[in-house]
């Protein structure tokens, strides 16, 4: 589904990116792990177009996407910090993304909406929320249209156990219906019963993809934060 | 272009947005009232038109754009073309500045001064606000910091309020020996506040005091050729900075 092939990215002086390839299909919930700033959410702003590659090609469907926007429309995207015009309200920013995207109230996924009971307070303006209620927000807007292809950077970050405990459980429906997942999370003790791959970067290169039970059995280790843990001391070492 | 009415709802409701229109009433309001001569008062009102819409404009844009980083950055993930989101932002704050402005200092002319000069004065005031309002875009595309950004925002209404005058001036003493009547046209349409002063001015008659100038300007700028020419300028300055935006923000990343 997603095709990398030779994805090079410098900022300036810093090399964020080194020849990565990589393959994701349908039905794939992917992991993507790394130290900071090994590159792991420029690679994800690399798939969505916001960061332009300086040599290598990204293909969706087998189609190059430099210079294409209409593939994202099969993508549902949360960022790290979800920030909203100040004055806007939750019920605007969502009737605002259903304009974009041309879908009608009954094709959309709601769920989310309604399990983190945010239908209860759609007409309080963003400036007025707490960071962790506009998570939530930043979160039903990625699963609203259904997407085939999931992307969530660090999605359970400022979320109550509680509010993450509701996302995780939609993870896990939507993986379900066989829609390839991207995560990235520093807390890997969550990532466990979620994910079936894991993608290993550091320094901008790709380390390692794996699926779970390869990596596992590669490490001795039945949890993937002791298997990632032997992975980083192994590589310290040399 | 979905997304504009979403942006205008949302800056009318900022504090700064209504603090600008209601100084523009007050402004408008006042100078009306304290002079009997209808004239002064469009006079009056017009310095200082050229010195705030232009400050607010670039200033109030720049800052809005800074803020919606991450907004944008969103929407940027969104199956949107680039150059559609850029100028649906651009149309969302123009419109908004263009509405501040029609309210805080269109209705009063239109109320006490309804003429001519009135309704120049409106248009130059609305062609300033879409000329920062543009400029204001091009800052912030090029600045990835908010505080770069900013300081070329203020920059650039520094040197087109004062700087510039200063060294039209300069030009003017050092080469006074020789005819620059032909060549202050050319000054005046390198800045946009200057050539929206100079065609209020001639539409003021007043034009007699500014000399052989004066009279050259009235011959040029007088006509409908002129009020075509100064319109393509005004027109120039808001399609140029914006054409380069989107150029630098089609490549940017966010």
């Amino acid at each position: 589904m997603i095709n990398a092939a030779h994805v090079s990215k410098k900022f300036g002086k810093l090399q964020a990116l080194r020849d990565i390839n990589l393959t994701c299909s349908k039905g794939q919930s992917i992991a993507l792990i790394g130290p900071n700033g090994s590159g792991k959410t420029t690679f994800i702003k690399c798939l969505l177009g916001m960061v332009v590659p300086d040599s290598g090609t990204i293909q969706f469907h087998g189609k190059n996407i430099a210079n294409e926007w209409e593939y994202r429309s099969k993508i549902g995207y949360m960022p790290q910090i979800g920030r909203f015009p100040d004055n806007m309200t939750i019920a605007q920013v969502v009737d605002m993304l259903k304009d974009i995207r041309k879908k009608d109230a009954s094709a959309t996924d709601e769920d989310l909406i309604h399990a983190f009971q945010l239908d209860r307070i759609m007409n309080k303006r963003m400036h007025t929320l707490s960071g962790g209620t506009r998570q939530k927000v930043s979160a039903c807007l990625a699963f609203l249209f259904g997407p085939e292809v999931l992307i969530l950077d660090e999605p359970t970050a400022g979320l109550d156990p509680l509010a993450s405990e509701l996302l995780k459980d939609k993870i896990r429906a939507v993986r379900e219906k066989g829609k390839l997942i991207l995560i990235t999370s520093h807390v890997l003790s969550e990532l466990d019963d979620i994910v079936s791959e894991v993608i290993y970067l550091e320094d901008g290169c790709l380390k390692f993809h794996k699926n779970m039970e390869q990596l596992k059995l590669d490490t001795g280790e039945d949890r993937l934060a002791g298997a990632i843990a032997r992975v980083m001391r192994s590589t310290e070492k040399r | 272009m979905k997304i504009i009415k979403y942006i205008i709802s949302d800056i009318i409701r900022n504090k700064i947005m209504l603090a600008y229109t209601v100084l523009l009433l007050a402004i408008s309001l006042s100078v009306f009232n304290l002079e009997d001569n209808k004239a002064k008062g469009l006079l009056s009102l017009m310095s200082v038109i050229l010195i705030v819409v232009p400050l607010v404009s670039i200033i109030f844009a720049t800052i809005y754009i800074y803020n919606s980083a991450e907004f944008i950055e969103l929407l940027v993930s969104q199956p949107l073309k680039r150059t559609r989101l850029l100028l649906s932002v651009y149309s969302g704050l123009a419109i908004s500045l263009l509405l501040a402005f029609l309210i805080g200092s269109g209705i009063p002319v239109l109320i006490y001064s309804p003429s001519i000069v009135g309704g120049v004065l409106i248009a130059v005031g609305m062609g300033l606000t879409l000329v920062f309002a543009s400029l204001a875009i091009l800052a912030s595309v090029l600045a990835r910091e908010k505080a770069k950004g900013m300081g070329i925002a203020i920059l650039l209404w520094f040197y087109f309020s004062l700087i510039y005058d200063g060294i039209v001036l300069f030009i003017l003493f050092q080469f006074s020996d020789y005819p620059l009547e032909k060549a202050s046209i050319v000054f005046s349409s390198l800045n946009p506040i200057d050539l929206g002063r100079v065609v209020i001015l001639l539409k003021m008659d007043v034009s007699a005091m500014m000399g052989y100038t004066g009279a050259v300007f009235k011959e040029f700028f007088g006509g409908n050729w002129g009020s075509i020419y100064s319109g393509g300028i005004i027109l120039a300055w808001i399609v140029a900075p914006l054409y380069l935006s989107v150029r630098r923000f089609n490549r940017k990343d966010l």
